[in-house]
C-alpha cells in the first residue's frame, strides 16, 4: 500500500496517467489545467515518453490522433474552450474507433468565458462532443483521489472498445489540493492492438480513417458502434448512492458540486429531513437505472450543478416523470455553498410534506 | 475521532507573503495527523491583483466543500483581505490580524481576535520573510487544529530541500507566534 500524499488535482491526474502506462501527451496551454501540461512537460521526457507542446489545440488533438492510430496510449487535457476546438478531431477519432484520454479542465464559458470552475460542458461532453452519430465514455469523479483511480479505468474502457474517454473536471478539482494514495508503479501491460498502424509488412494493411464515401457502408459501422454503446450502458455505468435508501428528497449532483451537495445532505439529516445524494459517476453511459430505482421511494429530485442546468435533462428522463425534479444552479464560475443547497433541500423537503 | 479540532479556514494577504505556503503547511499537519484535508487556492486575475487567498479544511470526514465562504479561522495580512474577509467569520471564530501591516481592529464582538505584529517580529528576532509562519503558530495555539509536534514536523517535511537550513527558524517563528 503506497503513502498518502498532498497533491494537486491537475499534477495527480498527470502523475496518474503515467503510471497508467501513458507515455505521449499533446496539448496546449490553459488556465485552469496548465499543471497537468507542466507536470507531464517535466516528467515525460525522463520516461522515455514524448511531451509536445503543439501550436494550438486542434494540432494537439490530432497528433493524439495520430498516435492513437500507431497504438499507443495518449492523451491531451484542456480546458473548456480548448475542448471546443478539439471536438473535430474528437469525433475523427471516433469515425475511426480511436481510443484516447482527454481531461477537460472545466471553466465557465460560452466563448472565453472565465477562468473560474465550471460545470457549463456536460451538453457538450455528453451529447455532442463532435459532430456525427456518437458517444465517448465521460467520468466525472468528485475527488483527487477518483481522478486518479478514474484515469486507468478510463484508458483500458477506451482501449477496449476502441473510442475516445473523456474525464470531465472542473476548476475546483484541478487546482485542489488532496490526500491522494497513488496506484504502484508496476510495468502496466498494454493490450495488442492488432488494428494499430504501426508498420505490417506483408500482413494486410491497417488503415485509420473516418471517411466512407458509400452511405450503406457508413450507416452500417455506426450502427456497429451504437450496438457497443449499448454494451457499455448496460455493463459500464457507475454512480455514488449516499443516504438514499429512506430519502425522500434525492439531491443529484456530479463532480465538484456533488461535494457541495454532499455536504448539504448532511446538514439536511442533521436536521431531520430524510436527504440523500445520488451520484452519477458516468455521465455517459448516464446511470439511468439508479434513478429508477430511486423515483421508487423518492417523493422529489433535486438536481444540483454549476450551469443554468443540463445534467437536470438527463435526469427528468430518467425519472420518466414519475417523480417532480427541481433544478439549483450557479454558472459563470460561481461554487453554489452548502448553505444554498440545503436551503433548496428545505423548500422541497416543506413542499412534500 | 481525532483530539484535534476541525478547521475551515480562510488565509489572505498579498502574493509573495507566503499565503499559500502557509495554507499547504496546516493542509500537510492534517495528513500527518491521518485526517482528511483539503486546500484551494485563488487562481488567475485575482493573484495578478496582488492578492492571494487559500481555503485550507481540516476534518475527519470528507471535506464537503474545499472552498471556504464562512471560515471558522481566518489570518489576514492586508488591509484589502481584512475588509473582504472578516465579515465573512462564523461568530465563535478566530481571526488572526497582521498588526504591524493593518491598522484596523475588528468592530465584530463574536469572534477571537489576535492581533500579531508578525513582520516587526520577524525583524527584532532574525525571523526575516517569516512573518507568515508567526501566524501560522498563532493560528495554532488559538484554535488546536493540531499539535505544535506535528507542526514543527510539517515544517521539516515541506520546507524544500535547498531551504533545508531554514528548517529550525521556521520553528522558531511557530514557537514566537504560538507563545505571543
Amino acid at each position: 500500500m503506497s503513502q498518502r500524499v498532498l497533491m494537486k488535482g491537475n499534477e495527480a491526474l498527470a502523475e496518474a496517467a503515467i503510471r497508467a502506462g501513458c507515455r505521449y501527451f499533446f496539448g496546449y496551454p490553459i488556465t485552469p489545467q496548465t499543471e497537468l501540461a507542466a507536470y507531464m512537460a517535466k516528467r515525460l521526457p525522463k520516461i522515455d515518453g514524448c511531451f509536445l507542446q503543439a501550436e494550438s489545440e486542434i494540432a494537439a488533438i490530432n497528433m493524439v490522433l495520430g498516435a492513437s492510430a500507431a497504438g499507443a496510449r495518449v492523451m491531451t487535457s484542456s480546458s473548456s474552450p480548448g475542448i471546443s476546438l478539439k471536438t473535430e478531431g474528437i469525433s475523427y477519432m471516433v469515425g475511426s474507433d480511436l481510443p484516447a484520454l482527454i481531461i477537460n479542465v472545466q471553466r465557465g464559458g460560452p466563448g472565453l468565458g472565465g477562468i473560474q470552475p465550471s460545470q457549463a460542458d456536460y451538453w457538450q461532453a455528453t451529447k455532442a462532443p463532435g459532430h456525427g452519430d456518437l458517444h465517448i465514455l465521460v467520468f466525472a469523479p468528485d475527488s483527487v483521489q477518483e481522478m486518479v483511480d478514474t484515469v486507468a479505468n478510463a484508458f483500458a474502457l477506451a482501449d477496449e472498445y476502441r473510442m475516445p474517454a473523456m474525464i470531465l473536471a472542473d476548476g475546483m478539482l484541478g487546482q485542489m489540493m488532496e490526500p491522494v494514495t497513488l496506484p504502484e508503479e508496476c510495468g502496466v501491460t498494454l493490450p495488442e492492438k492488432s488494428w494499430a498502424t504501426n508498420g505490417h509488412a506483408g500482413d494486410a494493411r491497417n488503415i485509420a480513417n473516418s471517411l466512407y464515401i458509400d452511405a450503406v457502408e457508413l450507416e452500417s459501422l455506426v450502427r456497429a458502434r451504437f450496438a457497443r454503446y449499448a454494451e457499455i450502458e448496460e455493463k459500464h455505468s457507475q454512480h455514488e448512492a449516499y443516504a438514499l435508501e429512506d430519502a425522500e428528497v434525492v439531491v443529484t449532483a456530479y463532480g465538484a458540486s456533488a461535494r457541495v451537495a454532499k455536504a448539504a445532505v448532511r446538514e439536511a439529516r442533521a436536521k431531520g429531513i430524510k436527504a440523500g445524494l445520488l451520484r452519477p459517476i458516468t455521465l455517459w453511459p448516464f446511470p439511468k437505472k439508479a434513478y429508477e430505482d430511486a423515483a421508487k421511494t423518492a417523493k422529489s429530485f433535486l438536481c444540483v450543478e454549476m450551469s443554468m442546468g443540463q445534467m437536470v435533462d438527463d435526469v427528468r428522463l430518467a425519472v420518466g416523470g414519475k417523480r417532480p425534479v427541481a433544478f439549483y444552479g450557479r454558472t459563470g464560475g460561481i461554487i453554489p455553498t452548502p448553505a444554498e443547497v440545503l436551503g433548496e433541500i428545505e423548500k422541497q423537503a416543506g413542499g412534500t410534506e | 475521532m481525532s483530539e484535534n479540532r476541525d478547521l475551515n479556514a480562510v488565509l489572505a494577504g498579498f502574493g509573495g507573503q507566503g499565503i499559500l505556503f502557509m495554507g499547504k503547511a496546516i493542509a500537510y499537519a492534517g495528513l500527518l495527523d491521518g485526517r482528511e484535508v483539503s486546500w484551494l487556492p485563488s487562481y488567475g486575475p485575482e493573484m495578478r491583483g496582488g492578492t492571494a487567498n487559500c481555503s485550507v479544511c481540516i476534518s475527519d470526514e470528507q471535506i464537503g466543500c474545499p472552498l471556504v465562504t464562512e471560515p471558522d479561522a481566518l489570518i489576514v495580512m492586508n488591509r484589502p483581505s481584512f475588509e473582504k474577509f472578516v465579515s465573512t467569520v462564523k461568530p465563535g471564530g478566530t481571526v488572526v490580524v497582521e498588526s504591524s501591516i493593518i491598522s484596523a481592529k475588528v468592530e465584530r464582538g463574536d469572534v477571537s481576535v489576535y492581533y500579531v505584529p508578525a513582520t516587526t517580529l520577524a525583524e527584532q528576532h532574525g525571523l526575516n520573510g517569516l512573518a507568515n509562519i508567526i501566524l501560522m503558530g498563532k493560528l495554532l495555539e488559538a484554535t488546536g487544529f493540531s499539535a505544535m509536534e506535528t507542526m514543527e514536523k510539517t515544517m521539516e517535511k515541506i520546507v524544500p530541500a535547498k531551504k533545508a537550513h531554514l528548517i529550525p527558524k521556521n520553528i522558531e517563528a511557530l514557537q514566537l507566534g504560538a507563545a505571543y
